[in-house]
């Protein structure tokens, strides 16, 4: 096909109606609720971050009760019970309702921006995301106020959690709550590792990414791999609670330290999950006021990697006091000290530039000298409590109270306020207020030294964690004391923050680029919502300062895609490695869908919680019904013509399936993800193998094993299933429509006898998991292979109908194929899972 | 505080007393002349108690001050009560507490001072270095180029950080090996339960000897304490003495230590565990070898005789049903012993000095004092009765 002749973008004209009609194309829905369904990075994120910074105020109170009541040995502000209850809420909104979503919300907002994106690939899935947290969020920290919130730190340790008759409704609000979050922080994780590796404008290779770009990928891939563990030890852990299955009671069988390894597993990657964005924010910061490129761009990005990494080898540093043997003790001690070393790069990185620079001194600077001076404070007692003889004093005590304060405050609260007072101008188009951003830093900085560097001596002077009260006249009275009075400083510094916040609509617009920034997302005009005008050709890793007329040629739509002629919402998708623009994407706008699903699967775990068991089913056949609607409508839509000029002659088209498409790649995330969660299971069943001499215990009522017959029955159905799958996504590519349709039918067939397969196994044998942990982590193994072939069920009748409606063709198979990822991750799961509950390890006889 | 809110006055849930601590403690690296400080105030002090709105007989009979009354070290045989926080600030400067790594009276906790001490000095160093680095960096005006910055990162960021932590690597390895048991050493069986402790001394060829809430060590004989928990996840921490090891059900954990000074200090659960996980500390007291072997045969002997009518109320209220007194009832061990209580320092795992009045109302309501405590309250046992049972307890030493 030819391409149509170039736009003369010479005339005002044109570019006039241009810009009319990507202001049309991506104007956002107006009214009170129609505003609402908005899908648009620029709002959801915006909407996220405050929502996120919402949270940490919420926290931070709680927090200063906490405090208070801590002022004075034996006080009686609270009682014991609402003490459990704040600093546990304290521990997990700050966890999981501030530092990772502020995260997300972050990189909603600024990473097409950064990227010369119009948006990220899956708005709608934001937009999911974002009602997804609210809901979860509000419910668990709304919790407290019916006096019902979760009582037992953080970490929930098990067996306090998990006997009811110890721990209350708030064990089941936290795990569910808490669940429905983690799920939509791995959809956005999912989002974002697409958007770094797909949405990438010509030319950005990838070694010429902005350093967010880098850190998101890290990051994104290290929640894909965190945020698992995590969800299956919340699966045994409801199991344990609301059926009796006994995953974490020893008495019969079970292990209350298997939760400990898989929350850890989870839980210190997290602490890089929420340290590394920081710091990504720090490498765009820096350079802007060193004026200069980053020195070592290959470093930092290898020691971000390498953090990253290591962050998964370090989590029984958190078990020290366990009773470990001295060659793990020597083992985690050595890989938590080494992870020391990537973090020095980076920080010396930072110093380096600015040495090598001619600094210019402004607000973001102040807050990045101030997390600089608490972080390195809080690493060297990071490396400290790695020495695990140190740790066994430190542990549990307000020594680390100390420690991860100065960590997550210096490596994340105050980059982050850095990073507000830098981006606020892009995403307002008005500069925070130098004065009172002075003034909120030095009553952080003071405050929170007054506050958090007295708990390093009340550690060790013999004050634990967790405590609603201590004795008076055993040293601990006078660090108490000063403590509380830092931490109402603190709190008065953010509060100057928020009215600076406030004050920002009242003030005048300032210039475009306030910092003279070189990276592309000070091409963002916060009046529009089109992101950038044109998708710029990227040579440099500061076009802003390096290429000469860039704003210009991007002002005038001298890029690509410098339209919306057919009226849709496009993206220009690349490839992964060197950023060849492959297709232009159409994604979705406003729509209410996603919300109305993630109020619906809300429900489920809602319901759940309060064991109402028939409002959670209706809920899950809504949501159900709600994503397919969603999906069916607004998804894999058949485009008008097969490809589409997006400018300098350069012809695309307009979909695609396959590892080309943006769909195909989030589905290999998303079962990575999930294969994840399905190998921790797999690590309980072995890890209970470790613990127990006998394992499977000897055989009797309700503890014989699976058998073979049925697990390996279930197999060769599961193998049909996929491979009729397959075959199903050959001849449809062959444009054989009806073998097609025939080979999806025996698919769906095959996959619904190999679920009910994979269940007759320890069903007829009579496993009771009431019994003994093994038969109960026989059943989840079972229950979470068929689960898949259900969800497997689901998707191959839905592409079945897809094919029916025209709406999937052989040219058109995007949902074919990924149903075909889904087949290969399950099929080789089950084979596995199949395996190991028949044949491993063998039953003495 | 005074002592005086300790009325047993309610409000609401809030938390209706004040745990005071202190002036049983001392610490034997800085004793004084005078009154052994490691041992509880004597008999008749634990006995005139705090008095509930309703005067106790034998307070009225001897009629002193109130002992309970008395300001934080102002009693001259409890001089080092006066200590403040204030020393600690010089971070470890021998900051004498009972319930302090900076104060060890056990070889392992000594060790561990000595490295935090290297660390401490390591890091202020370093952090002072950082910041003065990054300082001068932001200050200078012109810049070092690109080939002396990458000297910078390469050096300071990744050559640097790899020698010092490999030397700290190399200094802690010897330290994560434990003490070796001693064969026929003596081994105490220690049992954290919501929310106290049960203490089981097991010496070598004599019949266990359970008793709770304080652990008593000889001074320069290794000891093993042997941790397991029926309910939920405790840890034993004695500051002083060792780091922390956990108590967790379904696994047996092992902590030898070696006592290295004679003196009276405490230990508490570091593991969250509960409602009342604050209030579950412990007496440790380090007592010269010999001393200690007395103590150990005192407190192998049953309950000696002791006033008939509280006695007799123990039974009537089916306090044997959770309690043993040695001697006296047989009793189900599922509270805590109660041979010797009276020989103890404080009453409900150190919440509460020693006293018949404290006593008295742990057992009419042992929540108010120890929310979640699983004692059932008797809150409809008459004062008298609750009183004559203290009474009969805290002559038990």
């Amino acid at each position: 096909m030819r391409a149509p002749a170039l736009p003369d973008q010479d005339d005002p004209g044109v570019r006039a109606a241009q810009e009319a009609r990507l202001r049309q194309v991506w104007a956002p829905p107006r009214g009170i609720f129609l505003r609402w369904t908005d899908v648009n990075n620029t709002a959801v994120g915006v909407w996220y971050t405050l929502t996120a910074v919402g949270m940490l105020v919420f926290a931070g109170c709680l927090a200063l009760v906490v405090r208070a009541q801590l002022a004075f040995p034996g006080n009686d502000l609270v009682s014991a019970s609402t003490f459990n209850q704040l600093f546990t809420l304290h521990g997990t909104v700050m966890m999981f309702l501030f530092a990772v979503p502020i995260f997300e919300a972050v990189s909603i907002l600024l990473l097409p921006q950064l990227l010369g994106a119009r948006d990220l690939p899956f708005p709608r899935l934001s937009a999911f995301g974002y009602w997804s947290f609210v809901i979860g969020g509000v419910f668990v920290a709304g919790s407290i106020f019916f006096d019902a919130a979760p009582d037992a730190g953080w970490f929930m340790y098990p067996p306090l959690t998990t006997e009811p008759a110890l721990t209350g409704i708030g064990a089941d609000i936290w795990m569910l709550g808490l669940s429905f979050i983690e799920v939509a922080a791995i959809a956005a994780a999912i989002e974002l590792i697409v958007g770094v590796l797909k949405c990438r404008p010509p030319g950005m290779r990838l070694n010429l990414m902005p350093l967010y770009a880098w850190y998101v990928l890290v990051v994104a891939v290290m929640i894909l791999f965190a945020f698992p563990p995590l969800i299956a030890g919340d699966v045994l852990f409801e199991l344990e609670r609301m059926l009796d299955w006994p995953f974490f009671d020893a008495s019969r069988g079970g292990d209350p330290l298997l939760w400990q390894h898989l929350f850890w597993i989870f839980g210190h990657p997290e602490v890089y999950i929420i340290f590394l964005p920081s710091v990504a924010l720090f490498a765009m910061i820096v350079p802007t006021f060193a004026r200069r490129h980053l020195i070592g761009y290959p470093w930092i990005v290898l020691a971000a990697v390498g953090t990253g990494f290591l962050s998964f080898g370090l989590w029984v540093h958190h078990m020290f006091t366990t009773g470990l043997p001295s060659i793990s003790l020597g083992f985690f001690s050595a890989a938590s000290e080494a992870v020391a070393i990537p973090t020095a790069v980076q920080i010396f990185v930072f110093i380096a530039t600015l040495w090598a620079g001619r600094v210019v001194w402004a607000t973001p600077m102040l807050y990045g000298a101030g997390a600089l001076a608490i972080f390195v404070v809080g690493g060297l007692t990071g490396v400290m409590v790695a020495v695990a003889p140190f740790d066994w004093q430190a542990h549990d005590t307000y020594f680390v109270v100390a420690h991860l304060h100065y960590v997550l405050i210096g490596g994340a609260v105050l980059p982050l306020f850095a990073g507000l007072y830098y981006y606020w101008p892009m995403v307002t188009g008005k500069k925070l207020s130098d004065r009172l951003g002075r003034a909120a830093f030095w009553l952080i900085f003071v405050g929170f030294n007054v506050a958090f560097f007295p708990m390093h001596i009340s550690g060790l002077g013999g004050m634990p964690r967790r405590v609603f009260t201590y004795p008076e006249g055993i040293g601990l009275d006078l660090p108490n004391l000063v403590s509380s009075i830092g931490a109402f400083v603190l709190a008065l510094g953010i509060a100057v923050v928020l009215v600076d916040l406030a004050m920002s609509p009242r003030r005048a617009r300032g210039s475009r680029n306030p910092w003279a920034a070189g990276t592309l997302e000070w091409l963002a005009r916060p009046d529009e919502h089109w992101g950038v005008r044109s998708v710029p050709l990227v040579e440099s890793r500061y076009p802003l300062w390096d290429q000469p007329g860039f704003v210009e040629r991007h002002d005038e739509g001298r890029f690509l895609l410098p339209d919306a002629e057919e009226g849709k919402r496009e993206l220009l998708i690349s490839s992964v490695l060197d950023a060849k623009p492959l297709l232009v994407g159409r994604i979705g706008g406003p729509t209410v869908k996603p919300m109305l699903a993630a109020v619906t699967l809300g429900g489920v775990f809602i319901f759940t919680t309060f064991h109402l068991w028939i409002p959670a089913v209706m809920s899950a056949a809504l949501a159900l019904a709600a994503i397919l609607w969603w999906l069916w409508t607004e998804t894999s839509i058949v485009p008008e013509k097969p490809m589409k000029h997006v400018g300098h002659g350069v012809m695309l088209p307009l979909h695609s399936s396959g590892p080309v498409s943006p769909g195909w790649w989030a589905m290999v995330i998303t079962m990575t993800a999930d294969a994840t969660a399905l190998a921790s299971l797999v690590f309980g069943y072995f890890f209970y193998w470790t613990v127990h001499p006998e394992f499977p215990p000897a055989a009797a009522p309700g503890l014989e094993g699976p058998g073979r017959f049925w697990p390996m029955t279930a197999l060769v159905l599961f193998a049909l299933g996929w491979a009729a799958t397959i075959a199903a996504r050959e001849t449809n590519a062959l444009e054989r429509v009806g073998s097609a349709r025939a080979c999806l039918v025996l698919a769906a067939a095959a996959t619904v006898a190999a679920g009910l397969a994979v269940l007759a196994g320890p069903s007829s044998s009579g496993l009771d998991p009431t019994v003994h942990v093994y038969p109960a982590i026989v059943w989840v193994l079972a229950i979470w292979i068929a689960a898949h072939a259900a969800i497997g069920v689901v998707m191959q009748v839905y592409v079945l109908a897809r094919s029916a409606a025209g709406r999937l063709t052989p040219v058109y198979d995007g949902d074919l194929r990924n149903v075909a990822v889904y087949m290969h991750f399950v099929a080789f799961g089950a084979a596995l899972t199949l395996a190991l509950i028949a044949f491993f390890p063998e039953r003495a006889r | 505080m005074p002592y005086s809110t300790v009325s047993g006055r309610r409000r609401g849930r809030k938390m209706p007393f004040r745990p005071r601590y202190g002036s049983c403690y001392s610490v034997g690296r800085a004793r004084t002349k005078g009154a052994d400080p490691i041992e509880p105030p004597d008999r008749e002090d634990r006995i005139r108690g705090k008095l509930g709105s309703k005067p106790f007989f034998r307070i009225r009979r001897l009629g002193k001050a109130n002992l309970l009354r008395r300001k934080k070290g102002s009693d001259p045989n409890f001089p080092l009560t006066r200590l403040s926080a204030t020393p600690c600030l010089a971070l470890v400067g021998g900051c004498a507490e009972v319930q302090s790594a900076f104060a060890p009276f056990g070889a392992e906790a000594d060790a561990v001072r000595v490295l935090a001490i290297a660390m401490f000095s390591a890091a202020a160093a370093i952090t002072v270095g950082v910041l003065a680095l990054a300082a001068h960096a932001v200050r200078r005006d012109e810049g070092i180029g690109p080939r002396g910055a990458m000297r910078v990162v390469l050096w300071l960021g990744g050559i640097g950080p790899t020698v010092l932590l490999a030397a700290l690597l190399a200094a802690s390895l010897p330290r994560m090996q434990p003490l070796a048991a001693p064969a026929g050493g003596l081994v105490i069986a220690v049992e954290g339960e919501q929310f106290w402790w049960r203490v089981v001394y097991r010496p070598d060829g004599v019949p266990p000897i359970e008793t709770a809430n304080e652990i008593r060590v000889p001074v320069g004989r290794a000891v093993t304490f042997v941790l397991e928990s029926p309910d939920v996840i405790h840890s034993l921490w004695i500051p002083g003495l060792a780091g922390k090891v956990d108590l967790i059900p379904g696994r047996t954990n092992e902590l030898v230590v070696v006592a290295t000074a004679r003196g009276r200090f405490r230990g508490v659960c570091a593991e969250f565990c509960g409602p009342s996980h604050a209030l579950m500390a412990f007496d440790v007291v380090a007592l010269d070898a010999e001393a200690f072997d007395a103590w150990l045969a005192e407190l192998a002997r049953p309950a000696a005789d002791a006033t008939a009518h509280g006695r007799t109320l123990f039974d009537e209220y089916g306090c044997p049903g959770c309690h043993v007194v040695r001697g006296h009832f047989a009793g189900t061990p599922i509270g805590p012993d109660l041979t010797h209580y009276g020989a103890r320092a404080n009453v409900a795992a150190g919440t509460l000095p020693m006293s018949v009045a404290a006593t008295s109302r742990f057992i009419r309501d042992p929540r108010e004092l120890k929310p979640g405590a699983r004692m059932p309250a008797f809150r409809d046992m008459p004062r008298d009765d609750a009183d004559a049972i203290a009474e009969y307890l805290v002559e038990l030493d």
